[in-house]
């Protein structure tokens, strides 16, 4: 007697066989069949045509029945709408059962129910059972309210269940509470801006009470509900911590798992001083160390997110290495993580341990366990210096096994030693030549070619090897394509009497028979670069190369502190921040820890740029927090629009035309463009015209690396740097400046011929910008350039352009035309030739700006060693349009209150505190506010610049 | 939250579906099976899969797949605890958890299912309320509710749902009062070749076997509370009083429950109550191998090893083995080349030990990876890590109740490489 002879009626007239069932009289007979029914929809098959007769069986006594009829409800309502509403009635009445269970089971099938005519019945009833005296009822009819607006949230709104739903947080049954907070959640969800879960103190305070007493998973959701609240000091954070610690001795790991979430959160608001601080590190590591005696399924998830906390704060479980050490029958994807986890907390304490575990795991049967293991001994080597020999050594004695897979991996990792620590292990080169046959992988050949050709010098017959690899060079992957022809070009820079051949030979290869375009455009590059300017060359080819180091794989650090935020999420699984994955338009609102308290060490904050950062490196790259158009456009185009009229009209413009392509319109204005035919010394024909974009963006990348470097550590008019040298540009040299004066922004442009040819017909065009600047005129050259000639010329610019956000922010594009070809090269402009006039803010308002924004948008930074007093640095700031509106001295030091406007209109709050320094140097500490918080630490730099010169 | 939950069998069939919001094509699955065909095997087939639509998230037990589909962002850890939880009850409901099985019961898992989530959210998971709510079978029952038309879902709000113990029905009532505990300690250790502890740690649970009238109101307390350090405890205990006195103080569940779980990683304190001397050596040039291996007591304060079982994957190129055993009995299979010896009980004056040789395939080359041993073992009336329950105190009711503590130690993950 078991319910698998619900599924032997399987003969033709079934369903009507059911149907005569449905209808009988007898009870028991009518209960048997709707089992039946449930049983074959649960399989898959459509029951659908038993809608009337099974919905006739509701009105019933018998709750058994009942529940299954509902069942059947839930499931086909969708498909049959119009016989859906024979149901109504009988929720309406259910609704008023002195039963609770019978009100709440009402309610919970009503919002199932997916039909849009009906949900206006279940309107009232819903009302009522929201304000039921019997808790379980309420907090099921608190679920159907989430159930109901993913029907029709109009509805919702309009009926204000949002409001009930909002008091039901603060219901005396701890089980309501959470399932308000659940479903206000999943609401949210779908609606980032509604402002429904607006936590104050008092809301948090009755949160952290049911916490302590409702079910698990009702803690979950009033822990992930905690992670989004921001305490307004250090002191409320920790007692929220306080009281939230117990809930890692939770049985249930999801529950542990947000409470570590919303500790990793607050304690960035802790001070790392305070006692309390190193307590919660101690309490942390416990729990998290029990979620890997779980499932293999727990364990994976927990293993996911033990690899953010790891990032974020190795302290925690810097003492637990072995408890990542891998059991031979943990599933694979355990493996793998527990070694990603292994190599991050790998130090010089551990590393003996580390090693030997990772050659026992070299020897495993699961292979792609063993290439991962053998990859991890490298990076040991590149994280842990002191490492790198032994390391070397295993990796050797890993070679000696000949396996083939361990030893293509083993050479790929060790070309990564040689790019970190170069000149120190080249001994083992001859070891890697022996195993030159066996590596049948495009990864591990490319890596041996790299090693040969990098090391050509010390190994007697590369130019055999390489060439042995040139024969079947068409048959070879890109990757490998692409190094062995570098590896060929490097050789011959250095040995180029014995090598021209086989130059000639791989450059005609890549560039006449490949179909490539990369590999084209590398031939095509070296080949010119050797045509030209071999020493040059040499320079291009053979530049010393920075050294690759750990921090490779890690994973950024603002993102790493967005994941921290979505610890326990399918974002901190996927290690990518929601918006990148979650399905629709929904604009999954950013996440960002709380700032510090003010006692910390600003010093140690990530936003501080060294002192003195050497010139020419790139700033940090900007935080993506949402997108820095909306930002300029929306939130300071507001109310006090002071900039000129035709800059916010053009401002949008720029944002429709942000729709098209990149550098179109570059390309479009120059129809001359660049032609196959400019190359002069590979093969015209194999230049088709529209292969010039690319090649031309890639020349100029190139150029990137030497362009600009003057221009970030200049004076108020910093002197000119070269922009673009002669030898990039046949000839023809720029360098620049730019400078703001009343009120006019111009390029300070200074050319020079230093070709053999006349030059005439200069154009100069801009990329889209993140501030649209763009020349005011066209580039005036009156007379041509004679060979050797240098003419100046001052370029006026407006900010009218059209706008587009660059990377980094001041970057700009640049062509330059003339009767020779078109040239692009890519520079920094200081900020404050961007600070408009009128950028003095009144008194009231600013202090009225200052507090409005929120303290995320806050930005310390610290200038050291400043050659003025305050006197000074206020006359000076203010000559370029940084206006002191107060000024006040705390405790002996000066503190200046400063605001600046952008052109675009944005508002720059400043606080600027002088500390006197050594004598006669003061240290200056710069707090920015600003809405758009992306722009401070261009202000930043160009305070710094401004208070330097 | 939870949309909707597949179960699949291992040859790849849908067998159930159930769907809390509206209805997900079974198509979605197609992504899983890829993914199974990937793995080489069931148990590698990864947690967590994305779809263009949905994500796919899985446990792997009983040789059955359970599938959760969600389509927002929701905790995944909550998702995977919930699966584990559905495949508890089904446990608990029907003794097993097959596919046979529930197919018979299909009517019953679905009213269970329904009762466990509501829209996604999780509803009643505690198996003593689901009870109460949808009574599980029984061939008594079923017999009954033939005759007499009645049925097995319950009318009654269940007692206990929103009370503030909502782990505790109200009205419950024995003749026999009595509480049993047991102290079950697991051992995952790596033990390397030389026979040195690479890793060792304890997984510690006290299950409880609570059958009390009324409201009792129980107190546990130890007598080396300091070694439980990091533990999770059931929802019942008062997490204050811990921190305070070391205490456990709680109102039981009805029935069993596990009352906490622990974990002692300091490894000085765990003993390896065992040693397996081994001698595995393949030679090049023949396509004979030996083996040898010897089990002998360490650590075991006085107590006898029973239930030892020692099994060894041994690699691809071993074809045969032929063994002889000084006791117990031994299994190779030259397919899935697992060799399995069940040794019993470990006598110190005689210790058991394995002897013989290997064959390889001729020709080839001696096998690249050493086969790595798995030990199973039990202890009775000892936990390894010493921990030793003080006394059980019952407040709250008036009767006196049998009370019983039972200690056990057994091999967890326990591996020695060779």
């Amino acid at each position: 007697m078991t319910d698998s002879k619900y599924f032997t009626t399987t003969k033709k007239g079934e369903i009507f066989e059911l149907k005569a069932e449905l209808n009988s009289d007898k009870k028991e007979k009518k209960k048997e069949a709707v089992k039946k029914v449930i049983a074959s929809m649960t399989v898959g098959k459509d029951v659908s045509a038993l809608f009337p007769d099974v919905v006739n069986c509701m009105q019933t006594d018998n709750l058994e029945l009942k529940k299954l009829v509902y069942l059947y409800l839930m499931n086909y309502a969708k498909s049959q709408p119009d016989m859906a509403i024979m149901a109504v009635n009988t929720f309406v009445k259910d609704c008023e059962d002195p039963n609770p269970l019978i009100r709440a089971l009402a309610v919970r099938t009503m919002g199932c129910i997916r039909v849009d005519k009906i949900t206006e019945y279940l309107c009232e009833p819903l009302r009522k059972c929201l304000k039921d005296e019997d808790p379980y009822v309420r907090k099921t009819a608190a679920v159907c309210v989430a159930k109901l607006h993913d029907i029709n949230a109009q509805l919702v709104e309009d009926q204000g269940f949002l409001d009930t739903l909002k008091d039901l947080i603060s219901d005396s049954n701890p089980m309501v509470v959470a399932n308000a907070v659940a479903a206000l959640s999943e609401i949210a969800e779908s609606h980032p801006s509604s402002n429904l879960l607006d936590l104050n103190p008092q809301s948090i305070n009755k949160l952290l009470t049911a916490l302590n007493e409702c079910t698990e998973w009702g803690q979950i959701f009033i822990l992930d509900c905690l992670a989004n609240y921001t305490p307004k000091d250090d002191r409320e954070a920790q007692s929220i911590c306080e009281r939230v610690t117990p809930r890692l001795s939770h049985a249930n790991s999801a529950v542990v798992l947000s409470a570590v979430k919303v500790l990793m959160k607050f304690m960035e608001m802790l001070s790392k001083d305070l006692d309390y601080y190193g307590t919660l590190l101690k309490k942390l590591a416990p729990p998290l160390v029990t979620l890997l005696s779980a499932e293999p399924e727990l364990q994976y998830v927990a293993l996911r997110n033990i690899n953010l906390i790891v990032q974020k704060r190795p302290e925690i479980l810097k003492h637990e290495m072995k408890v990542f050490f891998v059991k031979y029958n943990d599933p694979i994807y355990v493996k793998l993580e527990k070694l990603d986890i292994m190599i991050r907390l790998a130090s010089q304490a551990n590393i003996a341990q580390v090693l030997a575990e990772l050659k026992e795991y070299a020897t495993e049967v699961d292979v792609d366990f063993v290439r991962k293991a053998v990859r991890a001994i490298g990076r040991c080597a590149i994280k842990v210096e002191q490492s790198a020999e032994r390391c070397v050594s295993t990796l050797l004695d890993l070679i000696q096994t000949k396996v083939n897979y361990v030893v293509q991996e083993a050479i790929v990792v060790i070309k990564d030693i040689f790019r970190k620590y170069p000149n120190k292990y080249e001994s083992v080169i001859a070891t890697l030549c022996e195993n030159l046959d066996s590596l049948d992988e495009p990864e591990a050949r490319a890596a041996m070619i790299w090693i040969v050709g990098e090391y050509a010098e010390r190994i007697d017959n590369a130019d055999e090897l390489l060439e042995s690899f040139l024969e079947g060079f068409h048959d070879e992957s890109t990757q490998v394509q692409l190094q062995l022809l570098t590896a060929i070009v490097k050789l011959f820079l250095k040995k180029p009497t014995e090598t021209q051949e086989l130059v000639q030979q791989v450059l005609s290869l890549a560039t006449q028979d490949s179909d490539n375009p990369d590999l084209r455009d590398r031939g095509y590059i070296y080949w010119r670069l050797l045509s030209t300017d071999p020493v040059a060359a040499k320079e291009v080819v053979l530049a010393e190369k920075p050294l690759i180091s750990e921090e490779t794989d890690l994973i950024e650090p603002t993102l790493l502190d967005e994941l921290i935020c979505y610890i326990g999420t399918l974002a901190s699984v996927y290690h990518k921040p929601p918006s990148t994955f979650v399905e629709g338009g929904r604009g999954v609102a950013h996440k960002s820890l709380p700032p510090r308290a003010a006692s910390s060490e600003s010093t140690e904050s990530p936003e501080t740029a060294p002192a003195g950062a050497p010139p020419g490196e790139q700033p940090d790259v900007i935080p993506t927090q949402g997108d820095l158009l909306g930002d300029l456009l929306n939130l300071d185009l507001g109310p006090p629009v002071s900039g000129p009229p035709l800059a916010t009209s053009s401002v949008q413009m720029g944002a429709v035309d942000l729709l098209g392509g990149g550098l179109d319109s570059l390309m479009g204005d120059e129809p001359e463009g660049i032609g196959g035919t400019n190359f002069v010394a590979p093969p015209a024909a194999a230049v088709p015209a529209n292969l010039g974009a690319p090649i031309s963006s890639g020349l100029s990348d190139l150029f990137d690396l030497t362009s600009g470097v003057g221009t970030l550590s200049g004076s108020y008019v910093a002197p000119k740097a070269v922009w673009l040298p002669a030898m990039k540009a046949k000839g023809l040299e720029i360098s620049g400046t730019f400078t703001r004066q009343v009120g006019s922004i111009s390029m300070d442009l200074q050319l020079t011929n230093k070709a053999l040819q006349v030059m005439t017909d200069f154009a100069i065009q801009f990329n889209r910008n993140s501030f649209g600047l763009a020349p005011a005129a066209p580039l005036q050259v009156h007379a041509p350039l004679s060979p050797n000639q240098t003419v100046e010329i001052s370029l006026p610019l407006n900010t009218v352009g059209s706008v587009m956000k660059m990377e980094p922010l001041n970057n700009l594009q640049v062509a330059v035309k003339n009767n020779i070809d078109v040239f692009y090269f890519s520079t920094l402009y200081p900020l404050h030739i961007l600070f408009v006039e009128d950028g003095k803010m009144d008194r009231q308002m600013f202090l009225a700006t200052w507090k409005d924004i929120p303290n995320e948008n806050e930005a310390q930074f610290q200038i050291r060693d400043c050659p003025l007093n305050a006197e000074a640095v206020s006359s000076k700031l203010q000559s370029s349009n940084i206006f002191t509106i107060a000024k006040r001295n705390v405790e002996g030091q000066d503190m200046l209150y400063q605001s600046l406007k952008l052109t675009n209109g944005i508002w720059v709050l400043a606080e600027l505190r002088i500390q006197p320094g050594s004598p006669s140097f003061t240290d200056l500490e710069l707090s920015l506010k600003c809405r758009a918080p992306e722009v401070s630490q261009y202000v930043y730099q160009a305070y710094e610049t401004l208070l330097k010169n | 939250m939870i949309h909707s939950l597949f179960l699949i069998n291992s040859s790849g069939d849908i067998f159930l579906e159930k769907h809390w919001k509206s209805v997900v094509s079974r198509s979605v699955c197609d992504y899983f099976f890829e993914a199974q065909e990937r793995a080489t095997e069931a148990e590698n087939v990864p947690p967590v899969i994305p779809t263009p639509h949905h994500y796919l998230l899985s446990v792997y037990r009983h040789k059955i797949f359970f599938v959760a589909v969600i389509q927002t962002e929701v905790p995944p850890l909550f998702v995977i605890e919930f699966l584990h939880r559905v495949v508890d009850t089904f446990q608990d409901y029907f003794g097993v958890c097959s596919e046979p099985v529930i197919k018979d019961n299909v009517v019953v898992v679905y009213e269970v299912l329904e009762e466990m989530l509501d829209n996604g959210f999780p509803l009643a998971t505690e198996s003593n309320i689901l009870k109460e709510l949808i009574k599980p079978p029984t061939i008594l029952r079923t017999v009954v509710n033939t005759i007499t038309g009645s049925t097995n879902v319950g009318d009654q709000l269940p007692t206990g749902q929103l009370s503030v113990v909502p782990w505790r029905r109200t009205g419950v009532k024995y003749t026999n009062n009595e509480a049993y505990f047991d102290v079950i300690e697991e051992i995952d250790a790596i033990i390397d070749k030389s026979g040195s502890t690479i890793t060792a740690e304890i997984q510690g649970v006290i299950d409880s076997c609570v059958k009390l009238t009324g409201m009792p109101d129980l107190t546990l307390s130890f007598m080396n509370p300091r070694l439980l350090d990091d533990v999770s405890f059931h929802p019942c205990v008062r997490f204050k009083r811990w921190e305070s006195e070391r205490i456990l103080s709680f109102i039981p569940p009805d029935g069993n429950f596990r009352l906490l779980s622990y974990h002692v990683s300091a490894q000085n304190l765990v003993a390896i109550p065992v040693y397996v001397k081994h001698n595995i050596s393949f030679r090049d040039s023949s396509s004979l191998g030996r083996f040898e291996i010897t089990v002998g007591p360490k650590q075991t304060m006085g107590k006898t090893i029973e239930g030892v079982i020692v099994t060894s994957q041994m690699p691809k190129g071993v074809l045969n083995m032929s063994l002889t055993p000084s006791q117990g009995t031994h299994t190779f299979d030259p397919v899935t080349k697992m060799l399995s010896w069940d040794v019993g009980k470990i006598n110190p004056q005689k210790l058991p030990s394995l002897k013989g040789t290997v064959s390889l395939q001729a020709g080839a080359s001696k096998p690249d990876e050493n086969p790595t041993i798995n030990l199973q073992f039990k202890i009775q009336q000892l936990a390894i890590s010493g921990l030793k329950v003080n006394r059980l105190d019952m407040y709250g009711e008036k009767y006196k109740p049998f009370k019983g503590i039972k200690y056990m130690t057994k091999a967890g993950k326990f591996q020695v490489r060779t």
